[in-house]
């Protein structure tokens, strides 16, 4: 590497690192929130999905089967124009008058978690599916209302079984987050976008912008599996 | 309540589209297996350069995103200047092809991890067993591994030939006019977001549910030695 390379990559007056740095953030930062949305909104789409109630089970299918069949980037389309225009219009009827719309942020986090909450759904459900009925009972019958039920034999059980798809979940969303360069938000890939145009490196920044994907990707992916031997411990004998 | 003339106006203008989706899914699917085929023999090799060249793309290819990836091959490629003079240049220079080639890349990545799996879940007895009938090489393949292999790994090909098709959709970003970029364009000019979404939506989702009927019509009839135990 020629010590240009350096000077564009590093963190002086010509160098992009800092904002480089500060977009990886940003991204890391959609990536989460988006996906702990999204965590909710699989737990509430699997009980759907779960329900006794037909009509709610029918709202959960519908949900899952949008979310998982349409492309990403037609979701951020939708909240990006549908949320400001839904945005406006609330605002106008309020009697405030002209043009609002939602911090890209905002945008980024609620289409990550929606289309992540699609996947979530079915690790949940899978996950549900896959308890020992028998423990319920066993639990019902020592007297443990639902509430301790849940939180000492359904939930522990139910994250053990679901954490190695929402590893792989995770790993989309964190790849999503780089659709949202498209509606303005300075995460990496915009960032990148915005170093190649002015100094004429594409290949540089964009390659770049790749590895910091690769690297987080992969720490996370390895905090994920020491979190799955950890909870897997007590099984194992 | 529902604005039927407009809707039925932009199912026909999103529906030219499909063409070009599809085009786009089935041309890098197709090359995308035949890279899938070569990176899962490298991935065997006894060459250790190669070993790591197939365990390199493969990581690279499914640890980024796909977007990068078609940046870096669209405005990327184009700074190398013996790239530029090279008669790939005219071919590397559309965004069509540039199109082709990151999706072929990126789904290469996924599919030879399918291939993998798929092979390795081939039971050791079956190869065992033609073995010692005699069976070697390719025989050995074309008879017992593959066709195993195809009926373990088709059912997770399948979701990811019906990732692709959702995949092609960034292939708007670079200016094409698939359903997403005449979708792009509508919403844009009109400002009918949730209309829009709709019919697209509803195009994506029939696509892919023909797709997935298709898929397992092809599973049925490669498992069909198995029928009996489903009755």
């Amino acid at each position: 590497m020629s010590p240009e390379v350096f000077a564009l990559l590093g963190f002086g007056p010509a160098g992009w690192g800092w904002p480089l740095l500060k977009a990886a953030s940003v991204t890391l930062a959609a990536a989460l929130c988006g996906f702990f949305l999204g965590s909710l909104l699989g737990i509430l789409g699997a009980a759907l999905k779960l329900s006794r109630r037909a009509a709610l089970r029918w709202i959960g299918q519908f949900y899952t089967t949008v979310f998982r069949g349409v492309p990403e980037i037609l979701v951020v389309y939708l909240f990006y124009f549908g949320g400001s225009l839904v945005l406006t219009k609330a605002m106008n009827a309020g009697g405030l008058p002209g043009f609002y719309s939602l911090p890209t942020f905002a945008i980024g986090v609620i289409v990550v978690g929606v289309v992540s909450g699609a996947y979530q759904t079915e690790a949940f459900r899978a996950a549900y599916l896959r308890l020992d009925r028998g423990q319920i009972e066993a639990g019902a019958s020592c007297g443990m209302s639902k509430l301790l039920l849940l939180r000492r034999i359904v939930a522990p059980q139910l994250l053990r079984f679901a954490l190695p798809a929402l590893g792989n979940i995770w790993q989309s969303a964190l790849k999503e987050t780089s659709l949202l360069s498209v509606i303005g938000l300075t995460e990496l890939l915009r960032q990148a976008g915005t170093a190649a145009g002015s100094t004429r490196q594409p290949l540089l920044f964009y390659g770049t912008a790749a590895l910091m994907f690769l690297i987080i990707g992969r720490l996370t992916g390895l905090a994920l599996s020491r979190l799955e031997h950890r909870l897997a411990k007590p099984w194992s004998r | 309540m529902m604005d039927w003339p407009f809707l039925l106006d932009t199912f026909r203008q999103l529906i030219k589209g499909v063409p070009l989706t599809l085009g786009l899914a089935a041309l890098s699917l197709a090359i995308g297996f035949a890279l899938a085929v070569l990176v899962t023999t490298a991935t065997a090799s006894p060459l250790r350069l190669l070993r790591w060249l197939a365990f390199a793309h493969v990581e690279v290819f499914r640890g980024t995103p796909l977007l990068v990836q078609i940046f870096l091959i669209y405005y990327g490629l184009g700074q190398i200047a013996a790239l530029r003079d090279s008669v790939l240049w005219p071919i590397l220079r559309e965004p069509w092809w540039c199109a082709i080639l990151a999706l072929a890349l990126n789904t290469s990545a996924y599919t030879a991890e399918i291939i993998r799996g798929a092979v390795q879940a081939v039971p050791p007895g079956e190869v065992e067993a033609a073995r010692a009938c005699g069976m070697s090489g390719f025989l050995l393949r074309r008879r017992i591994i593959w066709p195993i292999a195809l009926r373990h790994g088709l059912p997770i090909y399948g979701s990811e030939v019906i990732l692709m098709v959702k995949a092609t959709a960034l292939a708007s970003i670079i200016t094409l006019t698939e359903v997403t970029g005449i979708a792009h364009k509508l919403i844009s000019t009109t400002y009918r977001v949730m209309e829009i979404f709709v019919v697209s939506g509803a195009i994506y989702l029939t696509m892919t549910f023909l797709l997935s009927i298709a898929i397992s019509a092809i599973e049925r009839r490669l498992n069909v030695h198995q029928n009996y135990r489903r009755t």
